[in-house]
């Protein structure tokens, strides 16, 4: 970057030492994007900026609250982790986002090409009804001639540059063979400006310039509606996949992305990070969580000749994986394949909006066809008879049709935004509205996939700290649930010396001389309980067993609740084991439930219920829930979940909490009915209009006074869905 | 009627200085982030020395 901007940033007024190196260093432009999910407020993004700006080698930072975003620029040396464990430790969750993937939203062209239309349209348009005014109120002859003449040379330009995406849209659907909603509104358009400027070369009374103008950016309006919601998910949606930064380390240590990656390749995978592609352990001993893939909530034992599956992850000991299949061929990848399957299924829903442009579109050319031909035969007169036509069209305009759907959609997914809740499908809300049945998936969506210890209270004081200074040596889930357990129940650790982690198996050390361990059963000789558990020993003393309870995520008890209070069957299927899953199933009330579930299983499930005519909500995060995912009604995945899952899902959870899903529901079911009363209220009025257009009598001041207001009406509904919130 | 020569071109004049403002607001980046901008107002950061 320029030396403008180094030395435009906060950070390096504060300390010119830090100008000085970044003078003294080849400066390259590194740029980190941070999703921050949690963020909402004014403080949110001071605190923010300045705890970035206060890191050695930032630059600048800048926070984007809308779509809850900071983009970073620092020196090449900074690395993405120690500003994520900055925001971390100053309270905001943060995740890297690959810029590569975000920066394509960057420039939102589309949505400033509409905005600049609907200014358009929106100056010709006021411009045009102060001329209107006039010549309603009364202006005559040669005066009224003049406006509609001036009138003529604001509007005519103005249709032609602001009307094009109706026009573009209504020609593609016309070549195809098909009619859509443009077609009508095209037709509309383009007949009331050249009906206008005959009638205005004619010195006729009537022009329909402020009509057409209006239609126009009524229509335009709702597309910015319909855009704006539609990008904000889509920029969140790439958001989320961008969350997945495809790398991989070699077994030399150079980073390399997966897609360069050759079979039988040798790659590091360090304790806590995912397993990028598919192979075969060559070195190291670890453990895996296979949780994303398999539901099963207790790690698994890897050694030399392990195979191991992409999407898994690495707990303790660093592992040397020589790869089998990377990317397209991946298990990751593969599992595509029954997605695609279950996704057609889906596809057949048509959305309301869809449905009434399939009745509305002929009837309003029929009906306008009619006028002609009926005034053609009781007058004979063919500049009457079109100017009739003409008002029919523009009178059964689709103002409020087009702003019947948006309006509500873009009101609905804006709360649930607020709420976490991100709508990646234009017509998830309304099948989520139809939903009578709710299949939640257990590691990972109804709990954490995170251990909690449960018997603390059971253990002997020395072994509480004892425990306590061996777990703070490993990164292991247990040890650190285990830690903070401890720590929270004040507990001093005990002197523990000479502290290493056994890869595998457990860590070990010295108290007094004497060696302690904390670890798996088999590992010191004790007896394994039937729940996840670690255990200690303490010299030749007998081992004390720590036991483990997954962490129910945030919400989720509430979220379960609030679904059945409205009604909503709720079913838990997982494939983990049936003790851990009946514990959670009585812990967080939901009465059926089914345990070792592979993930066909679960789409068996699923498609069975939707067989017996139940509309399912699927919500799960793994991949063996994908398969259920894609074949439900419709299906939320928390963002947590790998890509592949998310993708399928129509909704994503974006904070961490379950809550909103009972909001999400309701929020469903009156967007809905107010999608409903908008189309209502548009037929209503059409009912009033038409017969007064049929016969002769609507003039352009009708026009204008209704379809505002059916407009207005329409908005002003869709608004009653924000809510107290 | 005469005053309709000036009027009806300066108020068509004065829509466009409106329109042009909007244009430069579009160009300018300034629909990027409303949230963002309608709470940064709120920030006392800068009271005291405006961003550099």
């Amino acid at each position: 970057m320029s030396e403008v901007q180094i030395s435009a940033c906060p950070a390096c007024v504060a300390a010119p030492a830090a100008e000085e190196a970044a003078h003294a260093r080849d400066v390259r432009d590194t740029r980190f994007v941070l999703s921050l999910p949690a963020i909402y407020c004014a403080a949110c993004i001071s605190g923010v900026e300045r705890e970035l700006t206060k890191q050695p080698g930032v630059r600048a930072a800048r926070v984007n609250l809308t779509l809850k975003r900071a983009q970073i620029e620092a020196d090449e040396d900074v690395s993405v982790d120690t500003l994520i464990g900055a925001l971390t430790r100053a309270g905001y969750e943060a995740y890297e986002l690959d810029a590569g993937a975000i920066s394509a939203t960057e420039t939102d062209k589309k949505g400033r090409a509409i905005l600049t239309r609907i200014a358009v349209s929106g100056f010709a348009m006021m411009n045009v009804m102060l001329l209107s005014v006039a010549v309603w109120s009364g202006a005559s002859d040669v005066t009224r001639d003049l406006f509609h003449w001036i009138s003529a040379a604001i509007a005519l330009p103005a249709i032609a540059y602001a009307a094009q995406p109706f026009f573009g849209s209504a020609w593609t659907a016309l070549r195809a063979k098909r009619l859509n909603m443009d077609v009508p509104i095209s037709l509309a358009i383009l007949l009331a400006g050249g009906m206008s400027l005959f009638e205005t070369m004619e010195s006729g009374r009537h022009a329909y310039f402020d009509a057409a103008l209006s239609l126009t950016f009524f229509l335009l309006a709702g597309r910015y509606l319909d855009y704006r919601t539609r990008s904000v998910a889509r920029s969140a949606a790439e958001e989320l996949a961008a969350l997945e930064v495809p790398r991989a380390t070699l077994a030399d240590g150079t980073v390399v992305s997966i897609t360069d990656l050759a079979k039988g390749a040798l790659v590091r995978v360090v304790p806590g990070a995912r397993v990028p592609v598919d192979g075969i352990v060559v070195e190291g001993a670890s453990e895996l969580d296979r949780s994303l893939l398999t539901g099963e909530s207790l790690p698994v034992e890897a050694g030399v000749d392990t195979i191991v599956s992409a999407g898994e992850v690495n707990l303790t000991g660093p592992l040397v994986v020589k790869v089998t299949a990377a990317g397209e061929d991946s298990s990751l990848h593969r599992m595509a394949d029954l997605v695609a399957m279950a996704e057609t299924s889906r596809n057949r829903y048509t959305s309301l909006a869809d449905r009434a442009a399939q009745i509305y579109a002929p009837v309003v050319h029929l009906l306008a066809l009619f006028a002609f031909v009926g005034w053609m035969i009781g007058t004979g007169d063919v500049r009457h008879s079109l100017n009739i036509a003409v008002a029919v069209l523009i009178i059964t305009c689709p103002c409020a049709l087009g702003l019947a759907v948006p309006a509500v959609t873009t009101a609905a997914s804006g709360r649930l935004f607020r709420s976490g809740m991100l709508i990646k499908s234009a017509t998830a809300l309304e099948r989520l509205a139809e939903v009578d049945t709710v299949v939640f998936d257990k590691t990972g969506t109804l709990t954490e996939g995170k251990p909690e210890l449960s018997n603390l209270s059971e253990i002997p004081p020395l072994a509480r700290g004892v425990a306590m200074a061996l777990a703070a040596g490993s990164a292991h889930p247990l040890s650190a649930a285990l830690y903070d357990a401890t720590r929270a129940a004040d507990v001093t650790p005990a002197n523990v010396t000479n502290i290493v982690e056994v890869p595998g198996q457990g860590v070990e050390g010295k108290l007094n001389g004497e060696t302690v361990r904390l670890g798996r059963a088999a590992w010191l000789g004790a007896a394994a309980l039937s729940q996840t558990a670690t255990y200690l020993k303490i010299g030749e003393d007998a081992p004390v067993a720590f036991a483990f309870v997954d962490h129910l995520r945030d919400g989720a008890a509430e979220a379960v609740a609030a679904l059945k209070r409205q009604g909503k069957d709720v079913v838990l299927l997982s494939g983990d084991a049936p003790a851990a899953v009946a514990d959670i199933a009585r812990r967080i009330g939901i009465e059926a439930w089914d345990a070792e579930c592979l993930p066909e299983t679960k789409a068996l499930r699923v498609g069975e219920l939707t067989r017996s005519g139940r509309k399912v909500l699927m919500v799960g995060d793994g991949l063996n829930d994908t398969a259920a995912l894609a074949a439900a009604h419709v299906s939320i995945s928390p963002a947590s979940a790998l890509e592949a899952t998310r993708v399928v899902s129509d909704m994503v959870l974006l904070g961490k909490t379950l809550e909103p899903l009972g909001e999400a529901t309701q929020v469903a079911v009156s967007a809905t009915k107010r999608i409903k009363e908008n189309f209502n209220i548009a037929t209503l009025y059409n009912l009033i209009a038409v017969p007064i257009a049929l016969a002769g009598f609507a003039t352009p001041l009708a026009a204008a006074l209704a379809m505002s207001f059916s407009s207005i009406t329409v908005s002003l509904n869709a608004l009653r869905l924000r809510g107290k919130s | 009627m005469n005053v309709l020569v000036y009027l009806i071109p300066i108020s068509i004049f004065l829509g466009g200085l409106g329109l042009a403002g909007f244009f430069w607001s579009i160009r300018s980046r300034q629909y990027d982030d409303p949230d963002g901008d309608a709470n940064r107002i709120l920030t006392g950061d800068y009271d005291d020395h405006p961003k550099p």
